[in-house]
């Protein structure tokens, strides 16, 4: 990994904060939409360096933390059944189901592994064939190429002892139920930058003209935060509201063709429930039905267990942006990372889990 | 069949079996061969002892420190080291942590029916390697062998004595607010080196773990006459949890500054990619110290004589308030928690 260091440097943010305080006249509230993106705004503490009059809101854009507890319960039903390895992402495994997660599941002898990728698992199906491998397919537009490619390679080679437990979601569909809300909270955007590696950033416009939103496609480092906030503050002072790009050296306005290509062979869009938000229309992604031999759900015939969320986990509202971590009387209390109430305390990427690892107390 | 590279110099003939069996440790003859033929002359110098129930030792007036560790880690053999030296040198660092002078082991084997001979061979001879370099005899032991499928290969178990001298002090409750946090080196090697040949992840930068006794640290800092308070090795949990722990046990605040943690490029460019927090991956011949700040540079000084220390650097300082937490300074100037973690890091999705 080269070039780090550039995207991280100090004095250039320290350029960046005198130009956003510039441009300020009046306090604006943005969104950044990827969990990725609220985990570096916490870690790198840049939220603490900002003017007051920008108020930082932390989106949906966890796929840990929008899979519903339904979908964690199939996850832990599949994972127990003999002959089941079940392979999933390492954030997946200490989210709580309504009465388990997939670490009680592998500590009671169930097969459950951390890969790094889908074609891993693909691998782990071929060299034991006698073995039902399930990869536990969660997350927004980024992971969805190489989910898909898993599949295109089980039936290419004929691996017919793979398959998919899918809980994909989208970003826009998101974008635009929070912006349809009668008691909208956000002024601009700082969309995430990988899905719209993979999606580009056309599919962005409509939304923004539609809600006269600023919306601005912003990377994950520090530098570009910074950047991505001040294009946003400059577009809003303007009172411009536009799709721009900061995150020119990764994403292109169409996206990822091959990427793209993949994504549609495989998969098609359906509505899909958000843990903490309920259903949203066209938000997610299934496999297709002539890809629907790969479906662990059908293969494993596990049904929703009607399993429900904790009645005091506020996560739904965090998730929205309607309230901050520290303001969930939960939070610190009923509610720490090692006794979770809801998924946005444990993933990484939840906005919970971040303001409780490098937030707990008020720093002076 | 040909021999492999680790059979060349094993005195032993080619007869007996390939792989461990259970009568291995059935306390009949093929234990006694294992014992006398591949562990007595491996642990004691060259010098085939008598066997005995005990191992008696003489040591010096004063006090005697004494450790206990067991080595699970999967897989035996990685980049730097493999279960037996990291055995030996772990152990020998929880005593030196102590302000100890490593003396003697103990060494347990729970072998699991089935491990190649000459894994079993190879792990052996690391461990004495270790033991020499670290200047320290394996005096005892102990060999068990269980079921196939009811271990994971090898486990290994080491105790440790070492001898404290007189006037040496190194304990948590001497921690004090206003005393500077020293490290001797960079943070993660151990970590990401045994990840590195986990279940296929490689690495363009192969990166080896930095597995060795930092007791020659230890003795360096107590010779200069260095008022050492209290002493870590970061290990499980990385340079974050020692330091957490510290807090936590003795009551005070820890302040760190981002910049000043020393990080291979090899372990940050893989840490990013795999969603890792350096600070909190395991190091495995690092220390920690908690020293008077008015030292502080004298003990760099004499830490970076030291191979294992040419990085050592001072990374923060011990504060009254607020106790039991550790703070970041990170690079662009903020304050935030460094937060003890629930588990062990989880990879994110994206």
């Amino acid at each position: 990994v080269k070039y780090l260091d550039e995207y991280r440097d100090p004095a250039a943010a320290v350029r960046y904060l005198a130009a956003i305080r510039t441009r300020l006249t009046r306090p604006w509230r943005l969104m950044e939409i990827c969990g990725g993106q609220t985990h570096a705004i916490v870690r790198f503490g840049i939220d603490a360096l900002l003017p007051p009059e920008i108020t930082l809101l932390h989106g949906p854009g966890c796929p840990v933390c929008v899979t519903p507890v339904e979908l964690i319960d199939q996850a832990c039903a599949i994972a127990a059944s003999p002959g089941v390895t079940f392979c999933s992402f390492g954030d997946m495994l200490r989210v709580p189901g309504s009465s388990r997660d997939l670490f009680a599941v592998k500590a009671a002898g169930g097969d459950v592994r951390v890969v790094y990728s889908p074609l891993d698992a693909l691998a782990l199906a071929e060299r034991h064939p006698a073995r039902e491998v399930v990869f536990f397919a969660v997350g927004f537009e980024t992971t969805a190429p190489a989910n898909a490619m898993a599949v295109h390679e089980a039936r290419r080679r004929g691996v017919g002892n793979f398959s998919l437990l899918v809980s994909h979601v989208l970003v826009p569909p998101a974008v635009e139920a929070l912006l349809a809300a009668p008691d909208r909270e956000v002024d601009a955007f700082l969309a995430a930058g990988h899905v719209c590696t993979v999606m580009g950033t056309d599919e962005y416009r409509p939304i923004a003209a539609r809600h006269r939103v600023p919306i601005v496609v912003t990377g994950f480092e520090p530098l570009d935060l910074l950047q991505g906030i001040h294009m946003c503050v400059v577009q809003l002072e303007e009172g411009r509201a536009e799709v721009e790009n900061q995150y020119a050296r990764s994403v292109r306005d169409a996206g990822n063709a091959r990427a793209l290509a993949m994504i549609r062979e495989v998969f098609q869009v359906v509505p899909r429930a958000w843990r903490g938000i309920g259903e949203i229309a066209a938000s997610g992604l299934a496999l297709r039905p002539a890809w629907a031999a790969y479906d662990a759900a059908a293969r494993f015939a596990v049904h929703g267990t009607g399993g429900r969320d904790h009645p005091e986990c506020r996560s739904g509202l965090v998730l929205q942006g309607k309230l901050k971590p520290a303001d969930c009387p939960a939070f610190g209390g009923l509610c720490t990372p090692d006794h979770p109430l809801g998924a946005t305390m444990v993933s990484s990427e939840g906005a919970c889990a971040a303001y409780h690892r490098y937030r707990r107390h008020a720093a002076p | 069949m040909t021999r492999g590279p680790i059979a060349l110099d094993c005195p032993v003939p080619r007869r007996e079996p390939a792989l461990v069996q259970l009568a291995h440790g059935g306390g009949g003859r093929l234990m006694r061969e294992l014992i006398v033929r591949e562990l007595l002359p491996a642990f004691a110098a060259g010098r085939p002892p008598m066997p005995h129930d005990s191992a008696v030792l003489s040591l010096p007036p004063g006090r005697l420190a004494f450790t206990t560790d067991g080595y699970v880690v999967h897989p035996r053999i990685f980049p730097g080291g493999d279960i037996g030296r990291l055995a030996v040198c772990g152990t020998v660092n929880d005593l030196a942590m102590a302000g100890a002078e490593p003396r003697h082991l103990s060494v347990g084997l729970v072998i699991e029916e089935g491990l190649a001979m000459d894994e079993l061979r190879c792990v052996i001879r690391s461990l004495r390697a270790a033991a020499d370099e670290c200047g320290v005899t394996v005096v005892t032991g102990d060999t068990k062998v269980v079921d196939r499928g009811k271990g994971d290969g090898l486990f290994v178990h080491t105790a440790g004595v070492g001898v404290v001298a007189a006037g040496v002090d190194v304990h948590p409750r001497r921690v004090l607010a206003g005393d500077a946090v020293l490290l001797s080196g960079d943070v993660g090697r151990h970590g990401i080196a045994v990840l590195s040949v986990r279940d296929g992840l490689a690495f363009e930068t192969p990166v080896a773990s930095d597995c060795a006794s930092v007791a020659p640290l230890v003795a360096a800092l107590l010779a200069a006459g260095i008022d050492v308070h209290c002493l870590r090795d970061p290990t499980r949990g990385g340079l974050a949890s020692a330091l957490n722990e510290i807090a936590l046990d003795v009551g005070v605040a820890v302040e760190i500054d981002e910049v000043a943690v020393p990080v291979d490029p090899g372990v940050a460019a893989a840490c990013e990619l795999l969603g890792l927090d350096p600070l909190y991956v395991a190091c495995e011949g690092r220390l920690v110290a908690f020293l008077p700040a008015a030292e502080a540079d004298r003990a760099l000084a004499v830490l970076r004589t030291h191979p294992l220390g040419a990085a050592a650097a001072r990374i923060g300082t011990v504060a009254a308030a607020p106790a039991g937490q550790v703070t970041l300074r990170t690079r662009f100037g903020a304050r935030r928690l460094l937060d003890l973690l629930s588990g062990e890091q989880l990879p994110r999705i994206c």
